[in-house]
């Protein structure tokens, strides 16, 4: 029993000293970008990174989501025979749920994956160490700008997949299965209110900022070669998604 | 120069350093040897702050640098260049970026003096047109060498070499003592080398510290520590495998 207790507490403080470390790492990397926000180039590379190279993946993951929404959407609507609220159904779920959640999953596979392993080797080749022996703060290259450019990045990829979708949607409903152009549009002006667009954003902002938190954070302390960064990578991708659906719950329940 | 005063450093339950005491003359070449594993490359990451003691100071002129907060230790850590064991190019960088890249950052320097100045480092380490060519195309030797182009360009005072010659062969292992002994005559700067290449150190070191155990167990002329009578030390620098140095644990 007590073996029990105390390897529950040691769990516990374990948690609890991860948890320290985590909000102590970002919110140095806030005050090093405030104090020392260095080159704005720097941060759009990472723009480019985060942002514009995940844009075919955005939009194909999209075109795909907005045309199975189409597709769910009339079946189930069609039951009811409310076939016209498709625009409107395809467009609610797009910008409220899926649009900012399934873009930020999409940006963690692909950017947030590669941003611990680029941390994580930099840390273990001594990279980050030179940085710190030229008295230059490794934050303010590694770290901060990634954080700005997640900020950026994620919500106009978000966009990106709310509009996408919207025409994935129209494509099925509309050129395949014969819902009316304007009833499609019509419905979708009505119901969404500028409510659900900036709840949207809100989501995608605060799924950026953790993207880039959690998988820079796991590339900074990685260790033991090159198998730590393989496990740092893996352990980042699935924190970081976890983080977002359960993030997602209380931002919505917030945000309604 | 650099000062370090009873050092104690602890990874587990293993003691890396034990009380360790070390003097690095101003201007001078010191040599720290020791056997694989004594913790040579911990003690020279103390000396620049990249790791923290358990008890004990590291004064670097007037600064104990186990004390200070970061702007603070980035200022003294103004004064070191350092040339890593893998030489820790940025991997994403050009050979001549790598070079360029404390310029930009630390310096307000214009495009071409930064130019002029890479050429020159470039130049004076043997690598010149290799500017554009990236880390992994490089062989160990041109790592190290640009590694130190780096380290040399914003002409420190302290500059560390975390073993500059180890896994190269003994005519790049030559080259590259030679270029820090032409370097150390031509700036002037205070080096303290981490070495296993003996007998080859001694002929560029002025004092050769003796690492083992945690502690300094003997310092001196290069030529003192060659006729060094402690087994310990004649042991190592022979590279007899009886006496006291323990190879299989």
């Amino acid at each position: 029993m007590i073996t029990l207790v105390e390897k529950l507490g040691a769990l516990a403080r374990c948690v609890l000293e991860e948890m320290g470390r985590m909000v102590t790492f970002v919110l140095y990397a806030l005050y090093t970008l405030v104090r020392n926000p260095g080159k704005p180039v720097h941060i759009i590379k990472q723009v480019h990174f985060i942002g514009a190279k995940s844009t075919f993946v955005i939009v194909l993951t999209s075109a795909f989501t907005g045309m199975v929404l189409g597709l769910q959407g009339y079946y189930t609507l069609a039951k009811f025979g409310s076939e016209g609220m498709l625009g409107s159904a395809v467009a609610l779920s797009l910008i409220r749920e899926l649009g900012p959640v399934l873009s930020a999953l999409m940006v963690t596979g692909r950017a947030g994956s590669a941003i611990t392993a680029e941390i994580g080797i930099k840390k273990i080749t001594e990279q980050v160490d030179a940085l710190e022996t030229m008295a230059l703060e490794p934050f303010k290259y590694l770290v901060s700008p990634k954080i700005v450019a997640a900020v950026i990045a994620v919500p106009l990829l978000c966009a990106i997949f709310d509009v996408v979708g919207i025409y994935g949607g129209y494509l099925v409903g509309v050129k395949l299965l014969g819902v009316n152009t304007g009833a499609y549009f019509h419905e979708m002006y009505k119901s969404v209110v500028w409510k659900d667009v900036y709840s949207g954003v809100i989501k995608s902002l605060s799924f950026g900022f953790l993207i880039a938190w959690i998988c820079s954070y796991k590339g900074y302390y990685t260790d033991h070669g090159a198998e730590g960064v393989s496990r740092a990578t893996t352990a980042a991708v699935v924190m970081a998604s976890v983080c977002i659906l359960v993030c997602d719950y209380f931002l919505t329940a917030v945000l309604l | 120069m650099i000062n370090l005063v009873n050092l104690v450093k602890t990874f587990g339950t293993q003691k890396v350093l034990n009380g360790l005491n070390l003097e690095v003359p101003v201007g001078k070449i010191t040599a720290i040897i020791g056997p694989s594993g004594e913790g040579k490359s911990v003690l020279l990451k103390h000396m620049i702050g990249l790791m923290r003691p358990d008890s004990g100071q590291v004064f670097v002129e007037d600064d104990d640098i186990t004390t200070l907060g970061r702007t603070d230790l980035n200022r003294v850590r103004e004064k070191f260049g350092m040339l890593f064991q893998n030489a820790a190019l940025f991997d994403s960088m050009s050979v001549y970026e790598n070079v360029a890249f404390p310029l930009q950052e630390k310096t307000k320097l214009s495009r071409e003096e930064i130019h002029v100045k890479v050429l020159e480092a470039l130049e004076n380490v043997g690598l010149r047109g290799t500017g554009s060519k990236f880390p992994d195309e490089l062989s160990g030797g041109m790592k190290k060498r640009v590694g130190l182009a780096r380290a040399l360009l914003l002409n420190p005072r302290i500059i560390l070499f975390d073993e500059p010659t180890t896994g190269l062969d003994p005519i790049i292992c030559r080259a590259i003592h030679q270029l820090i002994k032409d370097t150390h005559t031509k700036y002037g700067f205070t080096a303290v080398i981490v070495s296993h290449e003996i007998p080859e150190i001694f002929d560029i070191a002025d004092q050769v510290a003796m690492l083992y155990r945690g502690e300094i167990l003997e310092m001196g002329s290069a030529v003192d520590i060659q006729h060094s009578t402690h087994p310990v030390v004649s042991q190592f620098i022979s590279g007899s495998l009886d006496g006291p140095i323990q190879f299989v644990k």
